[in-house]
């Protein structure tokens, strides 16, 4: 398959190897990985960009914190809720705070944490980045001798990275409170009885996984936000393109890597 | 601000190009592209949209890479040095961009301190402070000082927007469309700007424009960009002398236009 040149006095064509959109997919996936390397040679580099990486924790960390505490809080009330009846039919009702206890530690603290991080960070690094290359302030910075994609890309990926398991943590504790009140409301438990069950069957190697998986969401949100808006073109279109695709593809990423992470970690009795 | 003549010293070009070319794709952008500026010298480069103007100086500052031909800025071939020699050349071109390009997260004061904290570590805050409020009066923008980019006007905006380059003292200037998209007055104070920058920072000059009023007034010499190539280079008067039908239609166009423009 090829396409023909434009121009009229040129001869050039352009020839693909499979077929215009698998080459493309191909071509994105190498610029991808080209801009993953890039990222960890100059994450070892001086000088590091200390002000901005903390100014990154800031704005990813405390202003994404109401929005976990909300979501943590309701899923800890609502799956207490919706399995006291399954675990009543057992008898099993006292079991209530050790599975709620693995279910938000092991999987639901992190994977809410990631997706609304997803949605709130990775929409605005997106955008933010994308905003800045169209209106060439990125440009701007490289001329001005300073190195944008360390200022800029290298800052917002490890704040992101340090940043989620910060906020899994929170989150998994909120979630906890949520079941709590509700297991409370409805037992009578008193808090230190149901935090002792409740972390009886937690183990170190749980609150591993978890604290793991949230460095790969974190890693995950910040290099699809960079990276879609770093490559961001086409104007104001491009800058919404970026802020989807990057909300997008964190997603479905984050699904990926659940999936992953959770088949590689259990073969570790 | 009368433009005074500037003594042109007879040494080695401080930009030097020959035979520029550069493609996206199918499209020929520059083909062949040759002159050089000696220091002290503006020199506008006229042409229609499209022609490359921008492309030229995006390659100068190293912004773009060139397809093939030579490139020397300073004594230094641009597509050859490594990231390091790159940054220490550009701290040495200001380029001042077609919509200003202002960090619109920071102030004016933060948008000119960006540049210097991170390229003059040596300097204390009250030697940033001088330095910033020194070229906000160069540029006649005191007041800014503390506001944002998107509480400034469009030609304020391009003054900050050359009041950060000129922080850093730069040799060579490179000027994207300076005067697009402002009205007549603010761009007679924009070229008094290009020419005082010219005398007091003793600067080189590359303006990108249209607008052959602002290439008259700021600059020695004009070239005219045709297809990828310098139709003609010299003084203003040598270029729109001559009969060639693309320079007669330029010059015609922007002259017959804003004449009409200023009558209605």
């Amino acid at each position: 398959m090829e396409t023909t040149s434009k121009n009229p006095n040129s001869t050039t064509k352009k020839k693909y190897l499979i077929s215009k959109s698998i080459d493309s997919f191909f071509e994105d996936l190498y610029e991808l990985y080209t801009f993953i390397i890039r990222f960890f040679k100059e994450s070892f580099s001086a000088p590091v960009e200390w002000k901005e990486i903390v100014n990154q924790c800031y704005a990813i960390g405390y202003k994404t914190l109401l929005l976990v505490s909300v979501t943590g809080f309701i899923t800890g009330t609502v799956f207490t809720k919706q399995s006291r009846p399954s675990l009543s039919a057992f008898g099993a009702a006292s079991w209530l705070p050790s599975l709620v206890s693995i279910a938000i530690i092991k999987t639901m603290a992190p994977l809410i944490t990631a997706l609304i991080a997803a949605g709130k960070v990775g929409s605005n690094i997106g955008a933010e980045l994308g905003s800045m290359k169209v209106t060439e302030q990125i440009d701007a910075m490289e001329v001005s001798a300073t190195n944008p994609f360390k200022f800029l890309v290298v800052s917002r990926i490890l704040a992101s990275t340090f940043m989620m398991p910060v906020l899994v943590l929170y989150t998994g504790l909120v979630g906890m409170m949520g079941a709590y009140l509700n297991v409370h409301a409805n037992e009578a438990t008193s808090f230190i009885s149901f935090f002792i069950s409740a972390f009886k069957t937690i183990e170190f190697k749980d609150i591993f996984t978890s604290l793991f998986k949230a460095i790969c969401y974190g890693f995950t949100i910040g290099v699809a936000g960079c990276y879609q808006g770093y490559n961001a073109e086409n104007g104001t279109q491009g800058v919404g393109r970026a802020a989807n695709l990057a909300v997008v593809f964190s997603m479905f990423l984050i699904f990926v890597e659940e999936l992953l992470i959770v088949q590689v970690l259990n073969n570790f009795k | 601000m009368d433009k005074e003549i500037i003594q042109i010293e007879n040494q080695e070009p401080v930009i030097c190009i020959k035979d520029l070319k550069k493609s996206f794709g199918s499209l020929n952008v520059l083909n062949g592209v040759d002159f050089e500026i000696k220091k002290g010298e503006n020199i506008a480069v006229l042409g229609r949209s499209g022609t490359g103007k921008s492309v030229l100086i995006k390659i100068i500052s190293g912004l773009l890479k060139p397809d093939s031909g030579l490139v020397k800025v300073l004594g230094q071939e641009v597509d050859k040095l490594n990231e390091k020699e790159l940054q220490t050349l550009r701290l040495k071109i200001g380029f001042s961009f077609q919509n200003s390009a202002l960090y619109d997260s920071m102030s004016v004061r933060e948008n000119l301190k960006f540049p210097l904290v991170r390229n003059r570590r040596e300097l204390n805050d009250k030697e940033v402070n001088d330095a910033i409020e020194s070229v906000l009066n160069d540029v006649g923008l005191p007041q800014t000082i503390n506001q944002m980019p998107s509480e400034l006007s469009g030609g304020q905006k391009k003054r900050i927007g050359i009041a950060r380059t000129l922080i850093l003292k730069p040799e060579i200037m490179l000027y994207d469309e300076p005067t697009s998209g402002l009205d007549p007055i603010t761009c007679i104070e924009l070229n008094n700007l290009i020419l005082k920058v010219q005398q007091e920072y003793k600067t080189s000059s590359i303006i990108i424009t249209h607008d052959l009023t602002c290439a008259k007034n700021t600059s020695d010499k004009v070239a005219v960009l045709v297809q990828g190539k310098f139709l003609k280079v010299g003084s203003f008067e040598e270029v729109f002398s001559s009969d060639d039908e693309n320079i007669r239609t330029f010059y015609n166009y922007n002259f017959t236009e804003n004449t009409k423009s200023n009558e209605k």
